[in-house]
């Protein structure tokens, strides 16, 4: 049976510093689909998330992921001295979808800070720049580590609404977060 | 996609200004030592003016090591091109590129400068430059492949010095004794294999860093 593609992963796991951080992880996600990982500190949901980006090696089990990927990692990757449209547009063209950016920074109400250099953006506005840069990428799999950290509720509200555009456009989603995003009817993930 | 790597390594380099100045600064000033201290005799100056450009290219070469890939493996910048599919060795391969094209050119500009305070003639400037412009890859390699292996250590451009000082010899001893008939081949040849390789070492040591 051959449906639509799915990312799927069975029996994953992850050794780090020859400790065994989790094994046996297993789920499937379809398009539209989103997974919510929790667990408490080194439960391994960044490793998890890592490897699921192609960024770590499981120690163990199979993945596979037909999905291009847009990634949030912990730091916003921007560079001192370069403007946020310029940093975004950089990595938005990497991707071929420079027409995407104006899109990204209106979904995460940045269209004001466009023009500023970086290094006089808040920890929460670098966030935000670092979640609009995924937006932009047109990738179908978003792959958040933490992304509501820093963020102030009107923040979180605009990538519950992003995050749940995305879904409704076909994509898929996991997030590693302690905390409620706001998405709407989750797989969870405990590790 | 690599010419996109390129532009973005060379701007970001070029957006300090000292990036561009030090190393040239390097070499001048070294030229100019040299005659104070092995004194003004002008013969002597001019036979081993060659090997004061090399060791002074080598150091040259060395000075960005400690910012050469560590910023960005901070901050995430190879995560973002790893999860777009992009392999480390391309982005390794561009990032040795932009370093050649940001160390190696201004220090060719400033190579008259420097062989006139050294009492090289037009001939030996040729030869030198010449040599500079085979052997200068090869440095830039070695540079970045120490810049993958030590970062994220602390004090890794030391280091650094010390993995890639005996590694540099072949190109030293080629790029000095250019009077001599094969030396240019064999000089071009041992650039080419540490151009060669130093992707794959670079990309290998990034990688491993990530787990």
């Amino acid at each position: 049976m051959t449906g639509a593609p799915q990312l799927i992963v069975e029996g994953l796991a992850c050794v780090r510093g020859g400790r065994a951080v989790f094994d046996g992880v297993s789920f499937a996600l379809a398009p539209g689909g989103a997974l919510q990982v929790e667990g408490r500190n080194g439960a391994g949901k960044s490793s998890l998330l890592r490897i699921l980006a192609g960024l770590l090696r499981a120690a163990d089990g199979r993945l596979d992921n037909p999905f291009a990927i847009g990634w949030l990692g912990a730091d916003a990757t921007l560079k001192p001295g370069n403007t946020l449209a310029g940093e975004l547009g950089y990595w938005a063209r990497l991707d071929g979808r420079a027409g995407a950016v104006p899109a990204a920074l209106t979904a995460f109400d940045l269209t004001g800070l466009a023009e500023l250099p970086v290094e006089v953006l808040s920890s929460g506005q670098r966030r935000r720049a670092a979640l609009a840069r995924v937006h932009a990428s047109g990738a179908p799999l978003w792959l958040l580590d933490e992304p509501a950290v820093g963020l102030d509720t009107a923040s979180v509200g605009q990538l519950a609404r992003a995050v749940a555009a995305h879904r409704a456009g076909g994509g898929l989603v996991v997030v590693a977060t302690h905390g409620d995003i706001g998405l709407d009817a989750p797989q969870r993930l405990a590790l | 996609m690599i010419g996109a790597l390129i532009r973005r390594d060379l701007a970001l380099a070029l957006k300090r200004p000292s990036a561009l100045a030090v190393p040239v600064m390097f070499f001048v000033i070294v030229g100019a030592l040299f005659p104070f201290a092995v004194g003004p005799d002008a013969r002597l100056l001019a036979r081993i003016a060659p090997g004061i450009v090399w060791v002074a290219a080598l150091l040259a070469a060395l000075l960005p090591v400690e910012t050469l890939v560590a910023a960005d493996r901070a901050d995430g910048t190879f995560d973002q091109l790893v999860a777009r599919g992009i392999a480390l060795e391309t982005v390794a391969a561009a990032r040795l590129a932009a370093h050649w094209l940001g160390f190696a050119l201004p220090l060719l500009l400033a190579l008259p400068v420097a062989g006139v305070l050294l009492g090289l003639d037009g001939a030996g400037l040729g030869r030198t430059a010449l040599g500079l412009l085979l052997g200068t890859p090869g440095l830039a390699a070695l540079a970045l492949v120490a810049a993958s292996l030590t970062a994220g250590l602390r004090g890794g451009g030391a280091l650094a010095g010390l993995i890639v000082l005996p590694l540099a010899l072949p190109v030293l001893i080629f790029g000095v004794g250019l009077e001599s008939g094969g030396a240019l081949k064999l000089l071009a040849a041992s650039s080419l294999v540490l151009v060669a390789v130093a992707p794959f070492a670079s990309a290998a040591a990034l990688r491993s860093g990530m787990d």
